[in-house]
């Protein structure tokens, strides 16, 4: 079998999919491509259980915040498929202010925790996950800590006066 | 005669056939000798706390021969690691369930001051929580450092006094912490 | 109940529907709990001694270096990836370093790669016989944990002469090393070739065959290929299963596709084969090792760098006295070198699967959004369903097995 290339994965995926997916790059050999959030577990599943590509292995999930757009939340999915050797970038656009998606946990049981630390750190809702509660954080934590607008030191402290470090 | 080290009387009076100290330090040099550490550890500095229990270092040569998992038989919590906020009740519920005499010893940059980690999620040093004897610097100590914390320890365990759970200061010290005393 | 027994394991005894103790008790393992050898919570429902279901809590050691990682320029990242999986911190530094440079577009002089790859494979035999070793422990067995970790204790001497640090090394910089390996390094990576190999095999001379061992491992926790893959396991508990997946051969980064090694792969998935084939990788990073060695012999000698001033820190005595290196070092530290708009995926082949880093970089001088895909992370979570119908000690020894680093686990 001659080995898969990002051209024929991207050809066999627009044939499918045809308006749902938009080629974004394929920089560094790995192909990245947006979907439209309704079109996602469709892609996901084709990827999965097609005979040819077999993208088996979920590698990671995980989400990128872009406070100045409108869509102002990234999912990422790295997908691999083991047997033809060859990775693929699946991203969906999502709204700020209710960003839900479909789960993958249909698809893949691996997807639960990378969703689930994905909603703890940027609050994404995962629709159709069985157990979507925070993973890392304290349970009682109200903000999603890894959202933009968020400081990286707790603003609780008492004993660091800004006057010594300059700000 | 094999080569055992005694360890050194406390000062007294000698004469012949006794010897004569106060209990106070008899008791703090039997104490200081056979603290039982509680290993506490979350992260990197308790895989170094391994390698200072192993054979090369062997903590067990100052009287911590046994590693008390426990917290209710540990003199010496040693708190080895990072210390999230999410871990905090655990690690002060432990330090309650100690039976005095307990003296604790932050290992580590985390443990004494959050070390790298000035996030939200981590105790900027355990003694927000627990009152701390002693801390050891490094990310991670090494395992001499480590050793070197437990000896400075001993040294404040033999003199302390006997009765130290009902001094005023150490009531207060307690109570700053809202930690209930007894007796 | 009883019917729920009986379903997942039929060759157990069978409980009476109206037998007294036939109510769930519900305990708690952790967070600090001495069996579990680190910070993980498990509430397990139990029937006797058997778990009929679980829940895993995380998070108790959770830094937030991600959020971190967003405030630190590119060299200020390399101590956070230490502190991800500090049993074998040198491959975090290494994997972070390889994607920084596959960013930049960074050409790594071979003799550099092969220095990567030594000290990488170090740190994965260091990470395997701490595994290894507490799996003997927690199967009854002490004192094999003694003789491996004496030899750890000499790899730890080997990171010292090339970095200074035992633990947390933060080895290396973005295009290369910060010095050269030191000749009492070359020699003593030449003297731990020889004097680990015996060690191993009396290791393995204890557990192998013995008995004990092969009746508390072998069968326990068998995981099929394709749970395993339903899972997104990787690494050397899904090789156990049967799946050839290792980086190093796949997408080969450092120039591993020049090297002759065997990727070793169990059959049942079972915490004994995932004991044999840690065994057997570290075989494998001997062999690795060794070869190395000896194309570094054929390399010019005194390189430890790539030759790219504007991505890489000059030595700090040439900052004081040269102009040059003075304007370098500003300008890196500053962050006002030219970086690409770009996202970048680099996996590595950590200790314990697959180590990723994904970089979304904006030009700026810290990264947009940096996120580790964790091993650790990704096959914990198996470690809860899987525990269903097995044993209370079974499950201990299922859990050492899978060695779940608490750094990585909760970033």
């Amino acid at each position: 079998m001659d080995k898969i290339d990002n051209a024929y994965l991207w050809d066999k995926l627009t044939s499918k999919f045809g308006q749902d997916i938009v080629q974004l790059h394929d920089g560094f050999d790995l192909l990245t491509v947006d979907v439209h959030v309704d079109a996602i577990i469709p892609v996901l599943t084709f990827l999965k259980q097609d005979e040819e590509l077999q993208f088996i292995h979920l590698t990671d999930i995980t989400a990128v915040h872009y406070p100045l757009q409108k869509k102002a939340f990234e999912i990422v999915y790295h997908v691999n498929s083991l047997i033809n050797n060859i990775r693929i970038r699946v991203k969906v656009q999502l709204d700020g202010i209710h960003p839900e998606i479909p789960t993958a946990t249909t698809i893949w049981k691996g997807a639960n925790w990378m969703e689930r630390e994905t909603y703890d750190f940027y609050g994404i809702q995962f629709l159709g996950h069985p157990d979507l509660r925070r993973i890392l954080n304290v349970d009682d934590m109200e903000v999603f800590p890894m959202r933009k607008e968020y400081p990286l030191e707790d603003p609780n402290r008492v004993d660091k006066k800004d006057l010594y470090f300059g700000r | 005669m094999s080569d055992i080290k005694l360890a050194k009387a406390p000062p007294g009076v000698e004469g012949a056939g006794f010897f004569a100290t106060s209990l106070e330090k008899a008791i703090g040099l039997a104490r200081s000798n056979s603290l039982w550490p509680l290993p506490f550890a979350t992260s990197c500095c308790g895989i170094e706390f391994m390698a200072t229990m192993g054979s090369t270092y062997d903590l067990a040569r100052f009287g911590a021969e046994r590693p008390s998992f426990s917290p209710r038989q540990a003199d010496m919590l040693l708190v080895m690691g990072t210390i999230a906020k999410k871990m905090a009740p655990v690690l002060r519920q432990v330090y309650t369930q100690m039976a005095e005499p307990r003296w604790v010893i932050a290992v580590g940059a985390c443990a004494s001051s959050g070390g790298i980690f000035d996030t939200y999620s981590v105790l900027q040093g355990i003694d927000e929580i627990i009152p701390v004897d002693v801390y050891v610097p490094g990310c991670p100590p090494r395992p001499e450092a480590i050793l070197d914390g437990v000896l400075r320890l001993q040294d404040i365990v033999k003199s302390e006094t006997l009765n130290r759970r009902n001094t005023p200061e150490y009531r207060a010290l307690l109570e700053k912490y809202g930690i209930e005393t007894y007796g | 109940m009883s019917d729920f027994i009986t379903k997942i394991s039929p060759n157990k005894p069978v409980y009476e529907d109206n037998d007294p103790q036939d109510e769930l008790i519900t305990l708690n393992i952790g967070p600090t709990h001495p069996a579990t050898h680190g910070v993980f919570q498990n509430v397990v429902q139990i029937d006797g001694e058997r778990i009929v279901s679980g829940v895993s809590t995380i998070g108790y050691i959770h830094r937030a270096f991600e959020k971190i990682a967003e405030h630190r320029p590119f060299y200020q990242i390399t101590p956070l990836t230490d502190r991800l999986n500090y049993c074998s911190a040198p491959i975090n530094n290494m994997g972070w370093h390889m994607t920084v440079e596959k960013l930049l577009k960074i050409e790594i002089p071979k003799r550099v790669q092969y220095m990567r790859v030594i000290v990488m494979e170090l740190a994965r035999i260091a990470d395997h016989i701490i595994c290894n070793g507490i799996l003997g422990v927690d199967t009854g067995a002490f004192s094999g944990f003694l003789y491996v970790m004496q030899e750890r204790e000499f790899i730890y001497e080997i990171f010292e002469e090339i970095c200074g640090a035992r633990l947390t090394t933060n080895i290396g910089r973005i295009g290369g090393f910060e010095r050269d390996f030191n000749d009492i390094a070359f020699a003593k990576i030449e003297e731990f070739l020889k004097r680990f190999p015996p060690v191993l095999t009396e290791f393995m001379e204890l557990f192998d065959r013995n008995r004990i061992f092969i009746e508390r491992t072998s069968g326990i926790a068998s995981v099929t290929a394709e749970e395993a893959l339903d899972y997104s396991w990787s690494g050397p508990i899904l090789r156990a299963t049967g799946v050839d997946y290792d980086i190093r051969v796949q997408n080969p980064y450092c120039s591993y596709e020049e090297f002759d090694f065997d990727v070793p792969v169990g059959t049942k998935g079972d915490v004994y084969d995932r004991y044999m084939v840690r065994n057997e990788e570290m075989r494998q990073s001997m062999r690795i090792i060794e070869q190395a060695l000896s194309k570094i012999a054929n390399e010019p000698k005194g390189v430890f760098h790539a030759d790219v001033p504007e991505f890489y820190l000059p030595p700090k005595e040439q900052v004081y006295t040269n102009m040059e290196a003075l304007i370098y070092h500003f300008k890196i530290v500053m962050g006002e070198v030219e970086t690409p708009k770009a996202e970048v995926y680099h996996a590595v082949e950590g200790a314990n699967g697959e180590l990723g880093f994904y970089l979304v970089h904006d030009g700026g001088r810290t990264p947009y959004r940096l996120h580790f895909r964790r091993p650790s992370f990704v096959n914990y979570q198996m470690f809860a369903p899987m525990s269903a119908g097995m044993l209370l000690s079974d499950a201990i020894l299922n859990m050492s097995s899978l060695n779940v680093i608490a750094g990585e686990l909760d970033a």
